[in-house]
């Protein structure tokens, strides 16, 4: 279960680098989203792994941790704010810059000649 | 109610925000101003009362519901943060009645936005709390991130992307880091963390160092720290005068975190891992103060100008939390309130120049001349040789113990050298930018020109008469915040004070 969990946490975050680094709003929320949901997993994994396991004392021999629970709740909950704030900032960068790239100029010379190509087609 | 008073710089700015959001004050503006500047007296007058009686009777510590320390969230006032949390009041305040100038017109919301950052502020420096520590991090940053984008444009469009985008990456590392730390520790009450790191063995030792420096990404990223301090310049270049001002406090939560984490948790005490992130500190702070001296000499406009010296009073503060004597503490908490105030009336001087000079605004040009010369002049020149640290000023004050402080220890030299020659630059750049907006005129003053706002001008000089007034009282003040220092690194008493009997 262990290499499991953490294979998953580890691709999660892998996924969010990458697509942060592509530095494209549209990309850069779902990175942020990706990251975020690693960031809770391995929260929760702070507290150990145990199965079957309920978080009340006295009831059972073991129990979970309850901490780890209440801070990937308060940070799920703050995720959420942060994220509905981003894609709205993002749509306004995209009304306001008029292209989605996060310096608000297009700097990648493919992107640029492409979107020549595609004006020059409009035109033909 | 004298037990709670703990907890009324974090709930009086918070009803005061919700209740600017209810139908009494609602859409109608001149309700919400009253309200805003009566609230952000009543916070100040709290913090005030709240700083005396620690002063009085030394730290107090106010357990949130009633649940003891290490498992029940505690806010901890000690000297240090009472201090700081005056000085968030008190520049709210300031900010909230220059804003009744027509500033908050330009948006929805500017006040009780305000009121939720100083919540968040306040919150972050009373918190003893990990974790909490980062949920009222979230909390001033979206108020921060709403505030930013107030009446904005283009540029401050992009500027806002980039910074929010940051910031949440940020967020990711800091709880990552306390992930670990919470695992390597099994604790997040921070008087505890300092106790059980002592404890480490083996493998844990490594990863609470991981946990550890992963911080220190976060607060550098807060507080701008080279590398990551590239946002800062921009950021603050493109919000509203008035909202960079109020962020000059900002960049010093991050200062104030790495202060608590570096000498509480990972201080003396700490067995293996003590002064682990020291010469990290170190080396970036000098080359931050570097960048930012090299900054100020580029800059093309007044406010790009003082963003840049924010970065430079930054790269100050972290070589003194570095050094980690009680000598230098106590300097960096005075240069601390010093550089907080003049960089925020600079910032809104800057705004009352640019309004008076028509197209040229802030850039440093010739330009026509602004209409209340001797006014802006006068408040430009106190602020300038205040925060060049020329005599007599508070500046002056602060970097003679400054250097005293660093002086017998092993960084001296280095940071002697730096740090003088910076500040050499800033006399250039300043003193340049001063002379060439207030004497070099083309043009006739237009006598119907916009003048400044009584209430901009109450604001403006209220923080530019602090610093005259923290030489006046330099006694008092520098006795206060060797108190706090000696607080600060008092490992074993805040320990009895948080965490009591409980061993």
């Amino acid at each position: 279960m262990e290499l499991l969990y953490s294979s998953c946490v580890g691709l999660l975050v892998a996924c969010g680098v990458f697509l942060i680094l592509r530095a494209r709003t549209f990309p850069v929320v779902l990175g942020l989203t990706m990251l975020s949901y690693a960031v809770n997993l391995f929260l929760f994994a702070s507290g150990r792994l145990t199965m079957n396991k309920a978080a009340v004392l006295g009831y059972s021999d073991g129990y979970a941790d309850p901490l780890p629970q209440a801070l990937v709740l308060t940070a799920i909950v703050i995720g959420f704010a942060m994220t509905a704030f981003v894609v709205i900032l993002a749509i306004r960068g995209r009304a306001d810059l008029g292209n989605d790239h996060v310096n608000g100029i297009e700097v990648n010379t493919a992107t640029r000649n492409s979107g020549s190509q595609r004006k020059e087609q409009g035109k033909a | 109610m004298i037990q709670h008073l703990t907890s009324l710089p974090v709930l009086l700015p918070m009803l005061a925000a919700i209740f600017m959001l209810m139908p009494p004050c609602g859409k109608n503006l001149r309700a919400r101003r009253i309200v805003s500047v009566g609230m952000g007296a009543l916070t100040t007058v709290a913090s005030v009362i709240l700083l005396l009686m620690t002063r009085e009777h030394g730290t107090s510590v106010y357990a949130i519901g009633n649940w003891s320390a290490p498992f029940g969230i505690v806010l901890i006032a000690d000297p240090l943060s009472a201090l700081l949390v005056t000085l968030t009041s008190f520049l709210g305040l300031v900010c909230g009645l220059y804003s009744c100038a027509g500033d908050d017109e330009r948006g929805s919301f500017f006040h009780p936005l305000l009121h939720f950052l100083i919540l968040g502020v306040n919150g972050a420096f009373l918190t003893g709390d990990a974790f909490n520590l980062f949920v009222f991090f979230e909390v001033l940053l979206i108020a921060s991130y709403s505030l930013l984008m107030h009446g904005g444009d283009k540029r401050n469009t992009r500027a806002a992307l980039q910074y929010v985008i940051l910031n949440l990456v940020g967020s990711s590392v800091f709880l990552i880091a306390l992930g670990i730390l919470y695992g390597t520790l099994g604790t997040l009450n921070m008087a505890d963390m300092a106790q059980k790191v002592t404890l480490l063995q083996g493998d844990d030792v490594y990863l609470a160092k991981i946990g550890g420096l992963l911080l220190l990404v976060v607060f550098a990223l807060k507080g701008a720290l080279l590398p990551l301090h590239l946002w800062l310049p921009n950021t603050y270049s493109t919000a509203m005068p008035v909202v960079a001002a109020l962020f000059a406090i900002m960049t010093k939560v991050g200062v104030y975190s790495m202060m608590r984490v570096y000498t509480l948790i990972f201080g003396e005490e700490a067995g293996e891992l003590s002064h682990m992130a020291q010469n990290w500190l170190w080396w970036l702070a000098i080359a931050t103060i570097v960048m930012g001296a090299i900054g100020v000499l580029a800059s093309q406009d007044l406010r790009k100008m003082v963003a840049n010296l924010v970065v430079v009073s930054v790269g100050t503060l972290v070589a003194l939390v570095a050094v980690q004597t009680v000598q230098s503490s106590a300097a960096a908490i005075y240069y601390l309130v010093h550089s907080t105030l003049v960089s925020a009336a600079l910032f809104l001087l800057a705004d009352l120049i640019a309004r008076q000079r028509g197209k040229v605004a802030d850039r440093i040009t010739a330009g026509r001349p602004v209409s209340q010369p001797l006014l802006l002049g006068g408040a430009f020149l106190v602020a300038a040789v205040a925060v060049i640290g020329m005599p007599p000023l508070s500046g002056f004050v602060g970097k003679v113990w400054i250097l005293r402080s660093t002086l017998d220890t092993p960084y001296g030299n280095w940071f002697w050298l730096v740090y003088l020659v910076a500040s050499l630059a800033i006399l250039v750049s300043v003193s340049k930018a001063g002379s060439t907006v207030f004497w070099h005129q083309t043009g006739k003053g237009d006598s119907e020109q916009e003048r400044a706002h009584p209430a901009q001008v109450c604001a403006v000089m209220l923080l530019v008469l602090c610093t005259p007034l923290m030489v006046i009282f330099a006694g008092p003040l520098s006795e206060y915040a060797l108190l706090a220092a000696q607080e600060l690194h008092d490992f074993t008493g805040l320990l009895q004070d948080v965490l009591g009997g409980v061993r």
